[in-house]
């Protein structure tokens, strides 16, 4: 079921167009990938999720009717660019922000125990944001986000300033809460992240969506006949027929496992491959190289231009 | 609504916990305590130096006719002494060396001969002394030759004070004593008041909106209210910060006055001096009595000013006006990035309040001229200058109509900024020109 979408959504800033008709569509209780290089327009568009900013034209929709003011209270947002007043107590200012959200005192007072003990940042309460290292502020900045258990989460490159176990401890986090029932939309640029985590994704580059489906489908969509191969033998990847009918990438003899790495031809298919290959070399294994979401990005943005 | 009570409460009370606020609030009555009471204290502590003072009598008029006083000494010399203290004055044991020349008579004109400065005190005390000496002699001459009885008696009973009542007369006829100065002391306390809170406040405003902008912590609170709400919950709460205050001064005020008379005895001490004067005879009397009818008369003037329409215009127009520039300082402190590039955009704001200023020191002299009025109307200056024209009385219609259009301008005022402000908080980055301003007020929310 969809529980957020953005219909032909068009933005200008004086002479510069932020966005262009943008379309997405993000599912109940799966995490959508907001893609695109710096200044393609993800951060207009996030603004405009928030009701930041308003689009010139085009509609945004949420839980099936149009986005209404009172949806805030059931968006948390982390922005890329984040902060928090310095001369303020950690525990006073979580509470404040909750509030803004929409809790009672009571509950914010209620979910921070919870959040300030599974973080283990309890001692913390009482300081100033001044006063702790900018991981730390970090995480007191992810609890403030979710604090008032949103249904949509709109995470700006959530990983950034954390150590790889703190990065881990929040993604464990992240996917806890889509298993709780929670959507989330994730942009960010590190795009192993994205495999790792995202159902979905969309491409925004130069404020148009250029890309837009499944991550599976799409790395399945963007992949170019490449294969790996590891075989017993002696394979001479120079002279033979081989070599001119099909692009060996790279190539490995050594005592344990030879391994080659080969793009068939369009037109060609993999069982012609493996024909031609078994006439030289015993194979072990026979791969397909589905392509990184990295390469993927590189690849859609470079056509675009 | 309920949002906004959050951001005001915070706003507040994040800054009335502050040392800062604290320290001065308790600072800031001793302080004027001191500017007030300081220079008179010191004015009227005793130049307890003893001092003496070498005369050298060239005309023999006042040989043994200049009285010591409490910390002064005449010694009158010969000629042949005075001529070698005057080599070296510093090193004898002299202060200073009086010199009346045979021709002082003629010329009248006497030299003080001294090491150091000589003190304003000092100087006119000599001047008193010879002055008294001539007089007297001169008297007794006139005396003499006229032989008229209780002449100098009669003289000095021509002496004589005159009082101006200024009355003032209302739309009933009704007269009412007024006082000028009472008028122009208030007039100006109050305008004063009015641009130091717009000051101190405005500032602050700016510095809230900039310190959440360079945290960057704006969007995340955008995200959960309207820019709009952001920006008046701030404002308010200062507001709310600047009234505690003055509230806060205006008892510590009360403590402090309250407490120093019953300290220093000082109505008690007038009636001594009364008393005392009382048994002199003629000029010295004549010269206090009147000095006490105007404290009487001071009394009674402050309680014929309409002290519930002085307040209650005081809160009005200081709301009005801080309201009013608290919103453009939000505006600015959207706008840029850092304290350093705010001189420019405040230029416009802190003109017209030091225009302000300069015609409220005007005002008070000429209440009704036509700058007083103008200026008094015009909204970015009516906050000041009508506070300094309310003690004088102002009509009624002029009143409400610089209210009216004060109020019609804050609100458009507040309607603007808050357009600059929602698009400038979000802007980082080079320093926007006053064009790219502009075109902010232009964009869609």
């Amino acid at each position: 079921m969809e529980l957020f979408s953005t219909k032909e959504v068009s933005k200008t800033y004086a002479s510069q167009q932020a966005l262009t008709k943008v379309s997405i569509s993000v599912e109940e209780g799966t995490i959508f990938g907001l893609l695109g290089p710096n200044g393609a327009g993800k951060t207009t568009l996030i603004r405009i999720i928030n009701q930041i900013t308003a689009p010139d034209s085009g509609s945004v929709w949420f839980d099936g009717r149009l986005l209404k003011t009172s949806d805030i209270s059931q968006i948390g947002y982390l922005p890329e660019e984040r902060g928090l007043y310095k001369k303020m107590k950690v525990g006073e200012q979580a509470l404040y922000l909750g509030q803004l959200k929409g809790l009672s005192r009571r509950d914010a007072m209620k979910e921070l125990k919870i959040w300030f003990e599974k973080f283990e940042i309890t001692a913390w309460w009482d300081k100033k944001v001044m006063e702790l290292s900018k991981g730390m502020q970090q995480k007191v900045q992810f609890i403030c986000t979710v604090l008032h258990k949103p249904r949509l989460l709109i995470f700006d490159e959530p990983f950034s300033g954390f150590d790889p176990i703190n990065a881990d401890i929040v993604t464990r986090e992240i996917l806890q809460m889509k298993k709780d029932g929670a959507t989330i939309i994730f942009s960010t640029h590190n795009m192993e992240s994205v495999e790792q985590l995202c159902d979905h994704i969309a491409l925004i580059d130069k404020s148009k969506k250029i890309l837009d489906g499944p991550t599976k489908q799409i790395r399945e969509k963007y992949k170019s006949n490449i294969y790996d191969i590891s075989y017993r033998g002696e394979f001479d990847s120079d002279n033979n027929n081989i070599s001119l009918k099909y692009n060996i990438l790279s190539h490995q003899q050594n005592g344990n496992g030879n391994k080659l790495s080969i793009q068939y031809p369009d037109g060609s298919t993999s069982s012609e491959l493996i024909r031609d290959l078994v006439n030289h070399v015993e194979i072990i294994s026979f791969n397909e190289v589905i392509p990184s979401m990295n390469e993927v990005f590189i690849k859609v943005v470079k056509q675009n231009s | 609504m309920h949002k906004i009570l959050l951001i005001i409460q915070r706003e507040y009370t994040t800054r009335v916990q502050k040392k800062s606020f604290i320290i001065l609030t308790l600072l800031m009555p001793v302080l004027m305590a001191a500017m007030m009471f300081l220079p008179g204290y010191f004015m009227s502590m005793d130049d307890e130096q003893i001092r003496t003072v070498a005369v050298y009598d060239g005309s023999s008029v006042f040989l043994g006719r200049l009285e010591n006083s409490e910390f002064t000494k005449y010694k009158f010399i010969p000629k042949e002494e005075y001529q070698i203290a005057k080599q070296d004055i510093k090193n004898s044991s002299y202060y200073a060396l009086l010199v009346i020349e045979p021709t002082f008579l003629i010329t009248k004109t006497v030299q003080v001969i001294s090491g150091s400065n000589i003190p304003w005190d000092l100087k006119s005390q000599i001047q008193d002394k010879i002055q008294g000496v001539i007089e007297k002699d001169k008297m007794a001459e006139v005396v003499r030759q006229t032989a008229i009885p209780d002449l100098e008696q009669k003289i000095a009973a021509t002496k004589t004070h005159i009082n101006i009542d200024t009355i003032k007369v209302g739309i009933g006829g009704e007269a009412k004593k007024s006082s000028t100065e009472i008028g122009m002391v208030l007039g100006y306390i109050f305008g004063f008041m009015i641009y130091l809170f717009i000051f101190i406040y405005g500032t602050m405003v700016m510095q809230g909106v900039m310190e959440e902008k360079q945290s960057r912590i704006v969007e995340v609170i955008i995200s959960s209210v309207r820019p709009f709400q952001l920006m008046m919950g701030k404002i308010v709460g200062i507001a709310f910060v600047g009234l505690t205050q003055f509230a806060l001064w205006v008892i510590l005020g009360v403590a402090i006055f309250s407490a120093s008379k019953s300290f220093y005895p000082g109505a008690s001490h007038v009636q001594q001096i009364q008393n005392v004067m009382a048994q002199n005879q003629g000029a010295a009397q004549q010269a206090v009595a009147p000095q006490m009818d105007k404290v009487q008369e001071i009394f009674s003037m402050v309680d014929t000013i309409n002290f519930p329409l002085l307040i209650g215009c005081f809160i009005f127009f200081f709301i009005g006006g801080y309201l009013l520039y608290s919103s453009m300082f939000a505006a600015v402190g959207s706008a840029i990035d850092a304290q350093e590039d705010a001189q420019q955009f405040m230029l416009p704001i802190t003109l017209p309040i030091i225009l302000s200023i300069m015609v409220m020191m005007s005002a008070i002299k000429n209440p009704e001229g036509p700058i007083a009025f103008w200026f008094s109307i015009i909204p970015f200056t009516s906050p000041i200058v009508m506070m300094a024209r309310i003690p004088f009385g102002v009509p009624v219609w002029q009143l409400a109509l610089s209210m009216v259009l004060l109020v019609a301008t804050f609100v458009a005022m507040v309607w603007l900024t808050g357009k600059i402000y929602r698009t400038g908080i979000l802007m980082y980055g080079k320093k926007p020109s006053w064009k790219e301003i502009g075109k902010w007020l232009m964009y869609k929310s």
